[in-house]
């Protein structure tokens, strides 16, 4: 029987073979695709005996998040904790765009502009949106940020921690190319450092000339890719941040190197303990800086044990464009024929998307409707709130937020090591010292 | 009244922000800057502004209309993300003076460090001394007119902005190239003279711009 390499699977040797005939690397959307320690690799410990469950469906159990409370006159006040993440006009359509608005306004919670601007579409139907502060500063306007009701200033991304923005010049139609003032058609870079600032003392200047701008009414977002996520928090929080943003390797992305998405960053499983420590030991966990965490949360499970590890709130992107119809069966057909699959779809650089979403060609983005991806992204965002709820109410919480790491368990070593919970059925964590010293600190709202 | 004065030695760069973002008159004089940082930042109306003294990062960040003038030194991010209006500076100015601009005019009477007009998107800079290295680093659109020396790595990964420098040019920034200066250019030049009040034979000036040798990815380019 014929042998195939571990180490050479069929991925990496067509990897090769398509190199060495391109001379060019792979560039994609979507996030990291590899297998990593994730929720998947916990599981809640449910009311019993030691505690005391509320009555699912009937029985109080809140889900509303404030944003923002520190030095924002306007702090954003959300019915849910889950939030849409920043996406470009530019990478997705305008329509998807508005849709986003639609769904995330819907249930009231927030979506987020990106490198690219703000459309009116987006402002008109977004009741909560958060105006991303990037280092292209494409399409960054006074005016604008006057008109958002957060400013998230953006260091970084999961699926490209230290990488800038691309779009490919088929994607940068007359309307994208004029919103970030360049040539239509040309690729099109964005920066990877912010080009007036350079370190976390210029940053806490920077945020205070945006507050300054907006006269001291919009809280300010500093979101980071995971990577060294205790000391960036704890910097971002001293920068100013009123609210952190960390988003793990597995957040999406409009278009990077395959070998950048795969290998830089760490899951997002292993960044929110570490943002979580670092604004306890700062004294402002759950009180005074917000946390909200993205990179692969697709259920409400997902939600409620991002919650329970620390996190205040969470971002969907990845998943938000499949509620809307992305990687579709109904287009099946056109996905194979573009050399994909449906549930397989990554070439959102292409601007070929069969679902009309990551695309500026304007046949195929009239497949979106604005409305209906609106309504289904709403219905999703109302399962994932009810599906952590559920959780939540097992667990004896009478508000998502007051889950907490006591109620998680790990199912391998590594997850627990990374997540900082015990491995099921024991008390051992890996990595924090002797078992006295975790019994006596577990429960406590800190970890070892 | 027809002018506010606000001195910093006694009330805050916020209640002067506040008053300039809804003012109350056309013309405002600030004293004893010191320093402070996002001085006359924000403004969106036609006022005038007066700054006497040095000051720090920002100041008229983001202008949109003002006509602000500094009697002094700035810092960084002098005039960022300008909209309209006029940044006038007597003296130097630190990095990334004009940073991101859209429009207006800015002018920096002594010289700029590094990072002059870095991704500019339609600002006029006219500079009446030198610039530092990585000026015009990936400058999308507008004018810059440097009446002294550029340092190395000027106009890197520029797009369609036009460069105009009257002195030395250290080694230009990947994709920047000189240009042939003809009339339409020489007429822009003594245009942007003209209005930052400075007096240069514009046949001193050489023109720099983009080859557009990295508009596209291309196999072997290594510069994406």
């Amino acid at each position: 029987m014929p042998r195939e390499s571990a180490t050479f699977g069929r991925d990496v040797i067509a990897e090769i073979q398509r190199a060495a005939e391109t001379g060019v690397y792979d560039i994609r959307g979507w996030g990291a695709k590899r297998a990593v320690p994730h929720f998947d690799d916990l599981l809640f410990l449910g009311a019993s005996m030691s505690r005391y469950p509320l009555e699912g469906y009937r029985e109080r159990c809140d889900t509303d998040v404030v944003l923002g409370d520190r030095n924002a006159r306007y702090p954003l006040h959300l019915q849910t904790p889950v939030t849409i993440a920043g996406m470009s006009f530019g990478a997705l359509s305008a329509q998807a765009k508005e849709a986003l608005g639609r769904g995330a306004s819907e249930v009231g919670t927030s979506t987020t502009t990106g490198d690219g601007g703000m459309t009116p579409e987006e402002r008109g139907e977004s009741k909560h949106l958060v105006y991303q502060y990037l280092p292209s500063r494409y399409g960054m306007n006074p005016a604008d940020l006057r008109k958002a009701d957060a400013i998230e200033v953006v260091l970084g991304q999961g699926a490209k921690p230290g990488g800038g923005g691309m779009l490919l010049g088929q994607k940068i139609s007359d309307r994208v190319a004029g919103m970030r003032t360049l040539p239509a058609g040309i690729d099109q870079r964005s920066a990877c450092r912010h080009p007036d600032w350079t370190g976390p003392d210029d940053l806490a200047i920077k945020i205070l000339e945006l507050r300054e701008i907006t006269d001291w009414e919009k809280p300010v977002y500093v979101k980071v890719g995971a990577t060294r996520t205790y000391y960036d928090v704890k910097l971002a929080v001293a920068a100013g941040a009123d609210v952190v943003v960390v988003d793990g390797m597995q957040g999406g992305t409009a278009a990077t190197q395959d070998v950048f998405i795969e290998h830089v960053g760490i899951p997002t499983l292993a960044a929110i303990p570490q943002a979580a420590r670092a604004l306890q030991e700062l004294g402002l966990h759950r009180h005074g800086v917000q946390l909200i965490v993205s990179g692969g949360i697709r259920s409400g499970a997902d939600v409620a044990k991002a919650m329970a590890l620390g996190a205040d709130a969470v971002a969907i992107g990845t998943a938000a464009l499949i509620a809307l119809g992305d990687n579709s069966p109904r287009y099946a057909a056109e996905y194979e024929a573009l050399g994909s699959a449906a549930g397989s779809y990554d070439d959102f650089q292409d601007g070929r998307d069969p679902a009309g979403i990551t695309t500026q060609d304007p046949e195929l983005a009239a497949r979106l409707d604005p409305v209906e991806g609106g309504r289904r992204l709403a219905n999703y965002l109302r399962v994932l709130t009810m599906e952590a709820q559920t959780i939540a109410r097992a667990c004896g919480k009478a508000h998502l937020r007051h889950l907490e790491p006591e109620d998680l368990v790990a199912l391998t070593v590594e997850a627990a090591a990374m997540a900082r919970v015990p491995l099921a059925g024991t008390d051992w964590i890996p990595g924090t010292g002797d078992a006295a010293q975790r019994s006596s600190t577990r429960g406590s709202g800190h970890h070892a | 009244m027809e002018s506010l004065s606000f001195d910093l030695a006694n009330t805050t760069v916020r209640a002067l922000n506040a008053e300039l973002h809804d003012p109350s008159v056309k013309s405002y004089e600030v004293l004893h800057p010191d320093g402070a940082h996002a001085v006359a930042a924000g403004i969106d109306s036609g006022i005038a502004v007066e700054v006497r003294g040095h000051v720090g990062y920002y100041c008229a960040g983001m202008n949109d209309g003002g006509t602000v003038t500094v009697h002094g030194n700035a810092g960084t991010g002098l005039a960022e993300n300008m909209m309209s209006g006029t940044v006038r500076i007597a003296g130097d100015a630190s990095q990334s003076a004009g940073a991101t601009a859209h429009g207006g005019l800015l002018v920096i009477e002594g010289s700029a460090s590094m990072r002059c007009g870095i991704s500019m998107k339609g600002v006029d800079i006219v500079v009446g001394g030198s610039v530092g290295p990585m000026s015009a680093f990936m400058a999308q659109a507008g004018r810059m007119v440097v009446c002294g020396d550029a340092g190395d790595g000027l106009g890197d990964s520029i797009y369609e902005a036009r460069l105009y420098v009257r002195g030395r040019v250290g080694e230009l920034g990947a994709d920047c190239v000189e240009k042939e200066l003809r009339d339409e250019h020489r007429a822009e030049l003594a245009e942007l003279l003209a209005a930052a009040g400075l007096d240069h034979d514009v046949a001193d000036f050489r023109r720099y711009g983009s080859a557009r040798q990295l508009y596209h990815f291309q196999p072997g380019q290594g510069r994406y």
